[in-house]
């Protein structure tokens, strides 16, 4: 009996809290047809809103890509004192508001700060720009591969890469040939979640760009500010695209997952 | 057979310092010196200014009214987050996959979009008749969203590792259900549901996007710290901006170090 | 000599495991490293193969000085104790990774790889991937995997130490058949002496990180130069203050020069062997004697009996 008053509390804090709203927003998209969403999602705004996003939620991936893995290994295969502070360093974007990462950002990069007038005097607009929003949004999303990796390289051990150096591969040749191929279920997890997070990003990149709309406007950023300005079919249209974007990542990540993974095939 | 080439080999050492170079190097550019500025900014013009600036009213109203939100909902999770993470382990219905996926949503979703449903569903506009908008619950409702996968996350892998031969043996000598679940298991679960409370609270008082449209940002009554901050960088108030940010990211600090404090205490003990 | 090691030290961190270790393989041999675990034999090999970098000492192959040569370049096929097989290829693509890596062409690699499946009778499952293997199959492939690039030298790590006890056999008795057909320089370490005395051209003992005794099975065993090789080796007892075999000990009823004076406790019965507990000295020793010999003296018991060592059996004294 108890069994199933609690299967039942869980499930409707579930729904209420996550799966109604979610539905609610889908059900008013689509609620006089396709058209409209269509209509909403292929003005110049949001066309551009979604370059923009695209451009820099894949610049923040490749970076957090290269990055990620270069780290796991280091932290993984190396040895070096202050690998644990090291570790905390990483996971530090997670506990910081986007608003401060922002604030941050903008304190370096800002035209009159240090970083800033310096790339600013060689022509590079950092602050109200793409380069900036590219840095707040890997900032924000910064821990993502090297935590989905690290797991998996320590599981993995070392002696396929130790047998493969015997066999007179170089490092490069060993990385290529057996390092990525073993990481490869827990890399993609990790992209996907970067991804995820990059294409997201809110309140960072709220900060950093300006919100100038049809230059520095991301989607996230095309919700809010169309729905300010009581555009709720394109403000839900937008919110629409960006949750079905999440459900076909929460797929991904559910099929690519390193725990349910038998490494090999 | 090849002749040895005799080349000196590769330093480990060498490898090693490069790639710690460039990851120190992309870390310092990215994230520890702009944190640093923010510090460095909040105390810019000493430390009364700085005083003065996180306590002003509307600051303080913020910093007060997110501590105290993200300290209710970081509790409210914990409950619902270790009742759902039994019920996915422990229970079998149809469904309980779909449920598993779905927890992950709000690691997912965009906060503005978690912000906009939300609204949907609790604001002028329900079809339930639920009005939060502009009130402190909505600000509640918006933080529990965010927050609620991350109890189950961290409570679900220790369930599912749990013996159930020492659930049997407390059985055997005669323990009931809750007897067995306060004394047996719920010790085993307390590093996990507190580990995932405190990652919850650092989120929560974090949290800006999902408050923005429900709350409506009424200073004084609905506003959040993040949004504080936000329109005092709008307002070019930087070093007070600075000051509230630090306090945040304070905050924060103390409570990740407490949890690592309580986690080794913890393992000592189990 | 294919491998000389000189003065070798290697500590990790502040333990020492290594200690002013030198020893000779010659070419063509079969040598075994035995010796307790921890005793520093794994650390020995991968420092020959260049895998740990010693602190002090020179490692020569072939007469090179490989000290500071990276694996990579010492041309030294090795073999995990847990196999280390590239899980993500197939048997063949495993077996052929060193010949790709060399950029070797496409059908001489066909044409050795398949030799060496052929070698170790895995040419079947040439298409088949790692983890569908048995244990003692993949550790075949790993074997075949060292040899494809015809190394100067072949060391491997405990190789059947995660096989179970038939397969290890099997395995031990193949081993020595190989090398007698493909004659590579082979150094492998075992904690089982057993293995070692069936296998091995020679036996080098390592404990506490140094060379305690090298030499043939036959020396080590019948010549061991301290009490702690003597245990290791083989069975002992103890009769007056002297460590002796079990079976080198003449047991009679009557009195027999330089004998001593003992009591039956127990007479078990294995199989073949018999071992006759016995009393001497106040302490507890036994002897093994055979079937035959047991029915013939037909002993049993609280029976007193008379001990010593076979002439010209080797006993050492025990320091007291």
């Amino acid at each position: 009996m108890a069994k199933h008053a609690l299967r039942l509390v869980a499930v409707a804090y579930v729904l209420f809290l996550l799966v109604l709203p979610v539905i609610l927003i889908v059900w008013r998209t689509f609620g006089d047809g396709l058209g409209p969403f269509v209509e909403a999602l292929t003005s110049p705004s949001a066309l551009h809103a979604f370059k923009v996003t695209v451009t820099v939620a894949g610049w923040a991936v490749v970076a957090n890509t290269v990055f990620g893995v270069l780290t796991a290994i280091l932290l993984v295969r190396h040895r070096f004192p202050g690998k644990r502070l090291l570790g905390a360093f990483i996971d530090l974007p997670m506990a910081v508001s986007p608003v401060v990462v922002g604030l941050a950002l903008i304190l370096v990069y800002g035209r009159f700060a240090p970083f800033g007038g310096l790339l600013e005097s060689w022509g590079i607009q950092v602050i109200f720009s793409t380069p900036g929003m590219v840095l707040a949004t890997v900032f924000v999303a910064l821990p993502l591969v090297v935590r989905a990796i690290v797991p998996v390289l320590e599981e993995l051990g070392d002696e396929q890469e130790q047998a493969a150096h015997t066999l007179g591969a170089s490092r490069l040749q060993a990385f290529i040939r057996i390092t990525l191929p073993g990481i490869r279920w827990a890399l993609g997890y990790g992209i996907v979640l970067c991804l995820a997070r990059s294409l997201g990003e809110y309140g960072a990149v709220a900060v950093v760009s300006g919100r100038l709309v049809d230059q520095t406007q991301t989607l996230t950023l095309f919700v809010e500010e169309r729905f300010q300005n009581f555009d709720q079919p394109a403000a839900f249209a937008a919110a629409t695209a960006l949750a079905l974007i999440a459900v076909v990542t929460l797929l991904l990540t559910k099929l690519l997952r390193p725990k349910d993974r038998i490494d090999g095939n | 057979m090849t002749a040895i080439t005799v080349r000196p080999a590769r330093r480990l050492a060498g490898g090693t310092a490069a790639g710690l170079g460039v990851a120190v190097l992309y870390l310092s550019l990215i994230v520890l010196i702009p944190l640093a500025a923010v510090v460095w900014r909040s105390a810019d013009q000493g430390p009364g200014y700085f005083w003065r600036s996180v306590t002003t009213p509307d600051a303080w109203a913020a910093l007060t009214l997110t501590i105290g939100a993200s300290a209710l909902v970081a509790l409210i999770n914990l409950v619902m987050g270790t009742a759902i993470a039994w019920v996915l382990v422990r229970d079998r219905f149809p469904g309980r996959r779909v449920l598993d996926t779905i927890i992950d949503l709000p690691f997912a979703l965009p906060t503005i979009v978690a912000g906009l449903v939300l609204l949907a569903l609790y604001g002028p506009q329900s079809p339930l008749g639920i009005n939060l908008a502009y009130s402190r619950a909505g600000v509640v409702l918006a933080l529990m969203f965010v927050t609620l996968p991350f109890v189950v996350r961290t409570v679900q892998p220790v369930l599912l590792e749990l013996d159930t031969e020492m659930e049997q043996a407390a059985a055997s000598l005669g323990a009931g259900p809750f007897q067995t679940f306060r004394r047996v298991i719920l010790p085993n679960l307390i590093p996990a549901m507190l580990s995932g409370t405190a990652l919850a609270f650092t989120r929560a008082i974090s949290e800006f996007g999902s408050t923005v449209l429900i709350s409506g940002n009424l200073p004084f009554k609905t506003q959040v710290a993040a949004v504080n901050i936000f329109s005092q960088i709008e307002g070019d108030n930087t070093t007070g901006a600075a000051a509230i940010s630090t306090v945040l990211l304070v905050v924060a600090l103390v409570a990740l170090i407490s949890l690592d404090v309580l986690q080794r205490w913890g393992s000592r003990r189990g | 000599m294919a491998i000389e090691v000189r003065d070798v030290n290697k500590s990790f961190g502040t333990t020492p495991v290594l200690h002013d270790v030198s020893l000779d393989v010659a070419a063509g041999s079969l040598t075994a490293l035995l010796g307790p675990s921890g005793g520093g034999k794994s650390t020995l090999l991968r420092v020959i193969a260049g895998l740990e970098r010693p602190d002090t000492g020179t490692v020569r192959i072939s007469g090179v000085d490989a000290t500071r040569l990276s694996p990579q370049r010492r041309n030294v096929g090795f073999v995990f104790q847990h196999y280390a097989a590239f899980k993500h290829l197939t048997v063949f693509r495993n077996v052929a990774y060193g010949l790709e890596i060399r950029k070797r062409p496409k059908d001489e690699i066909r044409k050795r790889v398949m030799e060496l499946l052929e070698l170790v009778h895995l040419e079947k499952l040439a298409d088949r991937y790692p983890s569908q293997l048995s244990g003692g199959q993949r550790q075949r492939m790993a074997l075949a995997r060292a040899l494809a690039v015809e190394p100067q030298v072949l060391l491997l790590d405990e190789p059947f130490g995660a096989l179970d006890a038939q397969v290890r056999k099997e395995l031990r008795t193949w081993l020595r058949r190989l090398h007698d057909e493909v004659h590579v320089t082979t150094v492998f370490v075992t904690h089982d002496q057993e293995e070692a005395i069936e296998v091995a051209d020679t036996i080098v003992v390592l404990a506490g990180g140094e060379v305690v005794q090298a030499g043939s099975p036959a020396e080590v065993y019948d010549n061991p130069a301290n009490p702690f090789v003597m245990r290791f080796l083989g069975p002992v007892t103890e009769i007056d203050g002297n460590l002796v075999r079990p079976h080198d000990i003449e047991i009679s009823p009557d009195p027999v020069e330089g004998g001593s004076p003992a009591v039956v406790s127990r007479v078990v019965r294995l199989g073949f062997e018999v071992r006759v507990e016995v009393e001497i000295g106040g302490q507890d020793a036994w002897v093994q004697v055979t079937r035959e010999q047991a029915d013939r003296l037909g002993l049993g018991p609280g029976d007193a009996v008379h001990l010593r060592p076979i002439p010209g059996a080797r006993s050492l004294a025990l320091a007291l």
